[in-house]
Order: structure tokens, then C-alpha cells, then sequence
């Protein structure tokens, strides 16, 4: 089992449900991230997600756009990213580390390269916005057999007939999109997240993790009840982006933590 | 003696090109992409909807465009003849319109009441906004702020026809961003929108259905090439930014081995120099847009930022056909810089009095060279995608002119 796998298992059993913070690497440096990763863990969260800057990130909305563009302005790459999770690494053995990007930087590494570095560096599982089941074999291949896991991304316009072949690629957990849209859109509904989820345990018993639109404590909560993990991204890189306007690291870093912190208790209780 | 190779193969059902092309899209688009797919592989195979695509492009766009014997350019430079096939005298000015109306006979056929679109020089915007005028469509024109500020004609023209243009601030502000936010606007309104990507990039099945409706170039040429020399043209020769003009031009000759194939990309201040818009020169295979295909892009895989005197080739990435056939060997990618277009502006314009878009002029600066090189006798086609007078305010700007 690995250790994504062996980490939600532990969840299910007590229980619980994931709390799946998203950051992207390298904003608004490297050396921040390090530390938020380790606050993001103190403050609850289960699994770490980690955006890959991209410069051309086509389904991501403003606010993640703008928190890899700030990432771009030292050029952090896949490989700085991968560094990055080594030195997470040697204080925290026990956290998952999902990478999330764009399929053109893992190309341009090469598969093997990639591979091979993200077990390295300690990385547990890659989710590529850009690569559908159709495309994936040859990566996905590599990336199972040495263990890693491949979390697919599942949506409203998804058929049963596609989520059951996404289904199968799928390792780890798969995420459901609540929205048609972008990331960071605004509408969150969780009858209809209920209907969606609902019709996706036909098609998997992996563990269903839904992001896109959860903003605060009550939505975490919200959708805890109906899904088995919860995942948020836009709302905290909002946090980080205010590193432009002056604020310190050590601010960001507690409104930060406090965020995730409240939504841990909102999904504990709910 | 080597077997003939038969290049309408491609692509497979899965939209591959070799190794490029393909579906590497979000998963929320991928219901729309297959729902399209599906939809044009009826339409494709409708005698109804094609007769109602050629009655347009013959009443509407005014096709067939001429092929003309441009004798004095061909006296001048000395050697093969020079054909130019007319695609600047279609409505609205390039061989754009092509396209639009075949991806807005889809659209109505599905009942799209909105259509988005976009834009690098402003002729695929424009070209879109007008079918949308023209069937009472909601029209949305993405285009890089950049271009906004280039192309102030064009986008005159798009407001005059009714379409919204939406500039874009994000990334490099040109193409490629005007790409990514109306993928993003697809993704957001999948339900009433239809996306008409203009050129022959994008996920499957765009590459192949933009090639479709623009391989009405190449069918009409070899038509009249026959009709008015006798005789098949031994090279061809088209501007590649992302390709469709090419493609139109190329693909009815693909399997006519007589006949000889140049890309032209755009070379900017010289590949040398890094700017440039030629990744089929100058790049390597990644994936951008929804498919693999030579790409400019840095060794951590971003992409980088091009430059060309046109803004129509001011595109990091290419349509995967183009990649495949410069895999196979089937067609030669070369490329010429702003000066040798900037030059072929002015020389077609003074020696045929045809002004061509600068796109346009990347062509025939190549065709000046490869004249003399194939020699008396033999005859060349240029495609004349488009004309130039979108283009006579940068024109003039070099000329140290403010009109």
C-alpha cells in the first residue's frame, strides 16, 4: 500500500474525512512554501496538494493564474518543485504529497526523468489537469509501477461511461470538480455535489474528494458529510497573494493556518 | 523503387498525428469534444449540410478564389512561374472565412446560441463575428492586449458586427493567453457555447475538422491549375503560424509526390536571435492547447514568449498535422525573418499591385528564393491567405508615418 493509500485508509477507518489543502510551489518563493507545507500539516491537513507553475494554465482561474505567475518570476520549474518535496521530506515522512500542473513540463523532463526524481524526492502522487484517461497509459504505467498514485479529475459534464474508464486509471482517491468552470469560481452546491458524488461510488470504490468553490469553514464542512475528502485551493493562495500587498511571511502563514485549522474543526464536527 | 505513401490516414480516432495531435483537454470539456466528434462525423458524411457549406462559401465568401499567373513577380524574380491562389479577395479579406462557416453550420446544427472565438491578427475574430452577424449568434473574441492595441482595425470591425472583444492581460498578452481564456470561457459555459478555434490546432477533433473545411483551397487549385496550365504545380508554398492556410493548401496534394511542400514560419529577428515564432524550425514536441506538437518552450517546459513582425504568426505551438509531416518528411519547414516579409510586402504590392497581410508576405519571401532555385519551367503556388490592409498601420509605423 502506499502511502497516500495508507493515509486515507487510516482516515476511513477512524472515521474521518481528508482535509486536502492545494498550494503552488514557489509562491511567492520556495522557502515559503517549505514552511507552509509544514503549517498546513500542523494545522490539519491530511494530504498536501502542489501546484507545478505552468505558464499556460488553461483551466485554472485568475487567482491561480496569478499565484503561478508570481512562482514564474524566479522561474521555478518541476524540478525546483521536486526539490522542494525532498526537503519537505527530511522533516515529514508521513504526509502525502500530491503534484498538481500541466502535462508540458513532465514532457519536457521526459517520463522516466520524472518518474524516477519524483520517487526520489519523495512524492506520492501526480494529478495532470491536461491528461485524459485516453492520453495517459504510457505515464500512468510508469507512475504505478513504481507505487505512485494517479488521481484523475472527475466533473458535472462527466458521463458514467467516461467516470467508470477514469475510474480505472484512477489510484489513491479521485477529485470531483464541482463546478463546470475554472478553479475559483464562486458557486458551491452541495445538494448537487450529493447528486454527483452519489453517482460516482457506482462507478469506484476509491475514496471521492471534492474541491472547486470551497471557500470557508461551513462549505468544508458541508461537503464533508457528503464526500470523503475536501480539498481547497483558491481560497488560501488568496491568503498568499497578499505577500503583494506588504503582508509577512509570518502573517500569511497564520491566516493560513488558521483557515485550514478552522476547517478541520468545521469537518471533525460536522 | 519506393512503395507510395497514402498521408489521409491521419488522424487515427483518437486524433493522433504520429506521435502529435490527440485530446489532452480538461475533463470538463471532454463531453463537448466528444459530442463534437461525434457530430461532425455525421455532417462530414451529410450531402445536405456539405451542398449547404459549398452554397455559402460559392454566394457568401465568393469562392472559387482565382489562381492568377503573376507574370511580372515571376519575370523579376526569374525562374519557376508564381501562381497565386486569391484567398484575399474571400469576404472579409482571408482564407479564415473558410473555416468559421463550416464551424458555424455545426453550431447551429446543435442548436449553440453563443459562440466564442480566439484571435491573433484579428482576421479569425473578424471572420468569426461575421458568420455570428450573420445567423444572430452571441459572439465573444478573445485577443491578446497586445494584439488589441496592434490590430485597433480589426477590432473596430469585430465591435461593428456586433461581437464582444474581451482584451487579454494575462501571460505574454498575445495568441496563446487569447487561447487559454476562451478555453477557459469553454469550460465555464461547455452547455450554450460553441468554441470556433481558428486554425488547426486544439484538441481533437479541431485539427481535423479545420483542415476539412479549409482543404477547399487546395481542391480548387489543383482544378484550376489543370484548367489554366494543364498541368499539376510542382512546389507550394504557405505561412505557418498555426497552420490552417498551409493545411488548406497542402493536404489535397499530400499524396502527389511530384509535388513539392514548404512551410513558412515566421523567423522574426532571426532564429539566431531566439526571437522568433518558428517551433517547427527552432522547437521541440510538448503539449499546449489540447495537443502534442512542436512547441517553443523553455527546459522546464514553459512556454516562452515569440516574436513576429504579424501577429497572425505570433504563436509558440503549430497544428500536429504540420509536425507529422515534417516527421515524415512529406513537407519542408523553413522560415523567413520580419525584414525578408517586410521586403515581399512591398515588392508584391509594387510589382503586382496585390498588397498582402504580413502573415501572407512570410510566403512569398520564401518563394522568391526557392523561383530561381527550381528554374524556368516549372510552376509554383503561392497562397495568398490574406490581405494586407489590416496590416498598412504597422506598415506605415516602420515607414517613421503616423495615419
Amino acid at each position: 500500500m502506499s502511502r497516500l493509500q495508507n493515509t486515507l485508509a487510516e482516515l476511513k477507518a477512524a472515521g474521518r474525512k481528508a482535509l486536502i489543502p492545494y498550494i503552488t510551489a514557489g509562491d511567492p518563493d520556495l522557502d515559503t512554501t517549505l514552511q507552509l507545507m509544514h503549517d498546513l500539516v500542523a494545522a490539519g491537513a491530511d494530504i498536501i496538494e502542489l501546484g507545478v507553475p505552468f505558464s499556460d494554465p488553461m483551466a485554472d482561474g485568475p487567482t491561480i493564474q496569478l499565484a503561478y505567475e508570481r512562482a514564474l518570476l524566479h522561474n521555478v520549474g518541476l524540478r525546483d518543485v521536486l526539490a522542494l518535496v525532498e526537503r519537505f521530506r527530511s522533516h515529514d515522512n508521513k504526509t502525502p504529497v500530491v503534484l498538481m500542473g500541466y502535462m508540458n513540463p513532465i514532457e519536457y523532463m521526459g517520463y522516466e526523468t520524472f518518474v524516477s526524481s519524483s520517487v526520489q524526492a519523495g512524492v506520492d502522487g501526480v494529478l495532470v489537469v491536461d491528461l485524459p484517461p485516453e492520453e495517459c497509459e504510457t505515464l500512468t504505467a510508469m507512475l504505478h509501477e513504481q507505487n505512485l498514485d494517479t488521481i484523475f479529475l472527475l466533473t458535472p459534464t462527466t458521463s458514467d461511461q467516461r467516470a467508470a474508464e477514469i475510474c480505472r486509471h484512477s489510484s489513491g482517491y479521485v477529485y470531483y470538480v464541482s463546478i463546470k468552470g475554472v478553479t475559483g469560481a464562486n458557486t458551491l452546491d452541495v445538494t448537487d455535489v450529493k447528486r454527483h458524488v452519489d453517482r460516482l461510488r457506482r462507478a469506484t470504490d476509491l475514496p471521492i474528494a471534492v474541491g472547486f468553490g470551497i471557500k470557508t469553514a461551513d462549505d468544508a464542512a458541508a461537503v464533508s458529510r457528503v464526500a470523503d475528502g475536501v480539498i481547497v485551493g483558491s481560497a488560501l493562495v488568496n491568503i498568499i497573494a497578499r505577500s503583494g500587498q506588504g503582508d509577512t511571511a509570518v502573517e500569511i502563514s497564520s491566516q493560513v493556518s488558521a483557515l485550514v485549522s478552522d476547517m478541520r474543526k468545521g469537518m471533525d464536527a460536522a | 523503387m519506393t512503395e507510395q505513401r497514402d498521408y489521409y490516414q491521419v488522424p487515427d480516432l483518437r486524433g493522433h498525428f504520429g506521435i502529435h495531435g490527440g485530446r489532452f483537454a480538461s475533463e470538463t470539456l471532454m463531453n463537448a469534444l466528444e459530442e463534437l466528434s461525434e457530430l461532425y462525423g455525421r455532417m462530414k458524411n451529410d450531402p445536405d449540410f456539405q451542398a449547404e457549406f459549398d452554397r455559402d462559401l460559392a454566394h457568401y465568401v465568393g469562392r472559387p478564389s482565382p489562381l492568377y499567373f503573376a507574370e511580372r513577380l515571376s519575370k523579376n524574380w526569374g525562374g519557376a512561374e508564381v501562381w497565386l491562389k486569391r484567398e484575399d479577395l474571400n469576404h472579409t479579406g482571408a482564407h479564415k472565412i473558410n473555416n468559421t462557416i463550416g464551424q458555424a453550420l455545426l453550431a447551429k446544427h446543435v442548436g449553440k446560441r453563443r459562440v466564442i472565438a480566439e484571435t491573433g491578427a484579428g482576421q479569425h475574430g473578424v471572420a468569426s463575428a461575421t458568420v455570428a452577424a450573420r445567423l444572430g449568434l452571441d459572439c465573444v473574441v478573445y485577443m491578446g492586449a497586445d494584439d488589441v492595441e496592434r490590430q485597433k482595425l480589426n477590432v473596430y470591425r469585430m465591435k461593428l458586427l456586433g461581437a464582444e472583444v474581451v482584451p487579454v492581460t494575462s501571460g505574454t498578452r498575445t495568441l496563446k493567453d487569447a487561447m487559454n481564456e476562451a478555453m477557459r470561457d469553454w469550460v465555464t459555459n461547455v452547455d450554450d457555447t460553441y468554441y470556433i478555434i481558428g486554425t488547426v490546432a486544439g484538441p481533437h477533433p479541431y485539427p481535423m475538422l479545420v483542415r476539412d473545411f479549409q482543404a477547399v483551397i487546395g481542391r480548387e487549385t489543383r482544378r484550376q491549375m489543370q484548367a489554366q496550365a494543364g498541368a499539376l504545380p510542382d512546389a507550394l508554398v504557405a505561412c505557418v503560424g498555426g497552420g490552417s492556410n498551409a493545411i488548406g493548401l497542402f493536404h489535397e496534394f499530400l499524396n502527389d509526390p511530384t509535388v513539392a511542400i514548404y512551410g513558412v514560419e515566421a523567423g522574426g529577428l532571426g532564429l539566431e536571435t531566439g526571437q522568433h515564432a518558428a517551433p517547427l524550425s527552432a522547437g521541440k514536441p510538448g503539449i499546449l492547447h489540447g495537443n502534442r506538437t512542436y512547441l517553443m518552450a523553455d527546459d522546464n517546459g514553459q512556454i516562452l514568449g515569440t516574436h513576429s513582425v504579424s501577429a497572425g504568426l505570433d504563436y509558440p505551438g503549430v497544428g500536429p498535422e504540420h509536425s507529422w509531416l515534417k516527421d515524415e518528411g512529406r513537407a519542408q519547414y523553413v522560415s523567413v525573418t520580419d525584414d525578408e516579409a517586410m521586403a515581399a510586402f512591398r515588392e508584391l504590392t509594387r510589382t503586382e499591385g496585390i498588397m498582402p497581410a504580413l502573415e501572407t508576405a512570410h510566403a512569398l519571401a520564401y518563394a522568391k528564393k526557392l523561383a530561381p532555385e527550381m528554374g524556368q519551367g516549372k510552376r509554383l503556388v503561392v497562397n495568398l491567405s490574406g490581405r494586407g490592409d489590416k496590416d498598412v498601420h504597422t506598415v506605415a509605423r516602420m515607414d517613421g508615418m503616423d495615419i
